[in-house]
């Protein structure tokens, strides 16, 4: 047996990742468009379930089952993987962009002394071979990455890259053991626990219209002016993380992958470049609107309407109009 | 405790981007640079722990001439000295190499805990720390908010998805790769900038590393960088400018009548 494509699940407690899926179907486009098998491989404690789940759509789901991976370590998982890709020689190995996956992904392709490409937004086929894209300068620039040599080549794609509902679930796999030595493993960082940061005192996700603020207002004293916006709209405030950082709203007021996801009716966005970690909890929302000095900033791609200018000048005019006619 | 901070220097962060006609890069001729923003908050965590248990912290940054003006503002925050890999000559965007480099110094040097910030804002590939961590055979955590020390070791609060984090102990020597907003920053104060002159910026070449040219040549390795360009736009949103009031009435007329937000 052996592995062309090997898509590395996630889960916690056997509870599955939903960002595994989106990773799995890049796995399913990339497996048509070279003509390669894809393989799922989960790795844990009491797992048995979940691995059967994951046989929808892939060829095999590969598990590697021990207290050595029962809590995630980088340590354990790059080296058990490390001995399933010895083995098994798979072409590609894929992930989806995770905290988890940042943690080890990079030291597993320096175990394997190959390559990885990190946070891809997608590929595209350039005659046979797939170039991945992903993005630089925070957003604002993409780049075209392309793999020599036969791999294993790493790619991680950007969670929200692929839509997990957009799953084939035409053939349905088998569970293999991967045959991991545990014995031989060490495992140097000891996880104490898992706890929920600050006390969550206000639910965003039930929010109607939420008004919320980057880091281009520069100081703490001109947030009574995204109040007074928040006001006239009857909405609730909410921030990006630098704002929230620096203290000038509660960290339970944080839109984003480390912060809350919301989809109210209305997210207007001021003074908000729109990186990924922001736009994952929010891009969701109704109408969003963006208030920037930079035409460039890639909230704009995401919002239904756009203001390009200084937030100092739009703001209290917004503020106006809006008291006119509501 | 010994600590050495890994520090990219980067264009700041408003900065507007010209690409080269070759596609390859930006004009970097034009541009501004500061210091990447989780490196700074490295350095703070450092200093921190420095202060609370003595040693010594040594800032390590690689990129041509222009990287000095950031090592001596970490000098001027308390940095005892700095090693500065010169790269004047050879620039390489593949993060194995440039981790490669760095471990090399990093050897040199023995330390109790190296830390990295979580991801470079230019590049973006947040792989460093990790790699640096399997080449010099340490053990890691990343997207680190807190640390202290515990028994023989060190405990660390990471940062999780969703407002959640975890406690991870790991032993020394380790790495760890911070996130941002983990700590306040300091300001350089006048005296630390008076000290900062006279601390040892240490140049180092690729012959001090022991590495050979063909080492550190990424035409070499098996990924490719093709070309960078500005992406496509997915969605078209109607784009207002011009006189704030103009725009302000339009927009809200457009917030209660189209979209029937209020
Ligand atoms: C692991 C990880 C997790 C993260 N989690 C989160 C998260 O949960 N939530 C989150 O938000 N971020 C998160 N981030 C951070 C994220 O990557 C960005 O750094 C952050 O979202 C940027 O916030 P910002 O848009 O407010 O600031 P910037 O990116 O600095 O943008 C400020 C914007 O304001 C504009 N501006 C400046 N002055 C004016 C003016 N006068 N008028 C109009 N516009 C102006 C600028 O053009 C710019 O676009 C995370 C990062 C990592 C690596």
């Amino acid at each position: 047996m052996s592995v062309d494509i090997l898509v590395v699940a996630e889960q916690r407690d056997g509870v599955l990742n939903r960002a595994t899926l989106e990773a799995v179907v890049a796995g399913q486009g990339l497996s048509k468009d070279l003509g390669l098998d894809l393989s799922v491989l989960v790795l844990g404690k009491n797992i048995g379930d979940l691995a059967n789940d994951l046989c929808v759509g892939v060829k095999e789901v590969l598990i590697a089952e021990h207290e050595k991976v029962g809590d995630y370590t980088a340590d354990g998982y790059c080296a058990a993987i490390k001995q399933i890709v010895a083995k098994e020689a798979p072409k590609y190995i894929l992930f989806s962009h995770t905290y988890m996956v940042r943690d080890y992904s990079s030291k597993l392709a320096a175990a394997l002394n190959r390559q990885l490409v990190s946070d891809c937004v997608g590929y595209k086929m350039d005659g046979e071979s797939p170039v991945f894209v992903r993005q630089i300068f925070q957003g604002k620039i993409d780049a075209d990455f392309t793999f020599s040599g036969d791999g294993a080549n790493l790619v991680s794609f950007q969670v929200g890259a692929f839509n997990a509902d957009n799953l084939d679930s035409g053939t349905s796999g088998e569970v293999r053991d991967a045959g991991v030595a545990f014995d031989e493993i060490e495992v140097r960082t000891k996880v104490l626990d898992i706890f929920e940061g600050v006390k969550q005192e206000v639910d965003l996700s039930k929010a109607e219209r939420i008004v919320s603020v980057g880091r281009g207002i520069k100081k703490p004293e001109n947030m009574d002016l995204m109040n007074e916006l928040a006001a006239v709209l009857d909405a609730e405030l909410a921030a990006s993380r630098p704002v929230c950082d620096d203290g000038w709203l509660p960290l339970d007021r944080q839109v984003g992958s480390s912060g809350q996801t919301v989809t109210p009716s209305l997210y207007l966005a001021v003074g908000i470049s729109g990186a990924i970690q922001h736009i994952v909890g929010m891009k969701n929302s109704g109408t969003i609107v963006a208030i920037n000095k930079d035409p460039h900033a890639p909230i704009f791609d995401i919002a239904d309407y756009g203001v390009v200018g200084d937030l100092f000048e739009v703001v209290p005019a917004l503020i106006a109009a809006v008291k006119e006619i509501r | 405790m010994k600590i050495i901070v890994c520090m990219k220097q980067v264009p700041v962060q408003d900065s507007l981007l010209k690409i080269t006609d070759d596609n390859t890069w930006v004009h970097e001729d034009e541009l501004n640079w500061e210091i990447n923003e989780s490196d700074n908050y490295a350095m703070e965590a450092a200093l921190r722990l420095k202060e609370e248990h003595g040693g010594e912290v040594v800032l390590l940054s690689m990129g041509p001439d222009r990287v000095k003006e950031s090592i001596k503002q970490g000098l001027a925050k308390g940095v005892e000295r700095a090693l500065h890999i010169n790269n004047e000559d050879f620039t390489t965007r593949d993060p194995f190499i440039n981790a490669k480099l760095l471990a090399a110094a990093i050897k040199q040097e023995s330390p109790d805990l190296v830390l990295t910030g979580l991801q470079a804002d230019d590049t973006g590939f947040g792989q460093t720390g990790p790699i640096l961590a399997e080449y010099l055979g340490l053990p890691h955590t990343s997207i680190v908010m807190e640390i202290e020390k515990s028994n023989g070791g060190i405990k660390v609060k990471r940062e999780l998805e969703g407002g959640w984090f975890q406690s991870v102990e790991l032993p020394l020597p380790a790495l760890l790769s911070i996130q941002s907003g983990s700590n306040q920053l300091r300001y350089a104060t006048i005296k630390g900038i008076m000290m900062a002159k006279k601390k040892e910026i240490k140049s180092l070449t690729l012959a001090d590393l022991g590495l050979a040219e063909d080492e550190v040549d990424d035409s070499n390795s098996s990924l490719n960088f093709n070309r960078i360009f500005i992406p496509e736009k997915t969605k078209k949103a109607e784009i207002f400018e011009g006189d704030p009031k103009e725009i302000a009435a339009k927009l809200a007329d457009k917030l209660k009548n189209e979209a029937k937000v209020f």
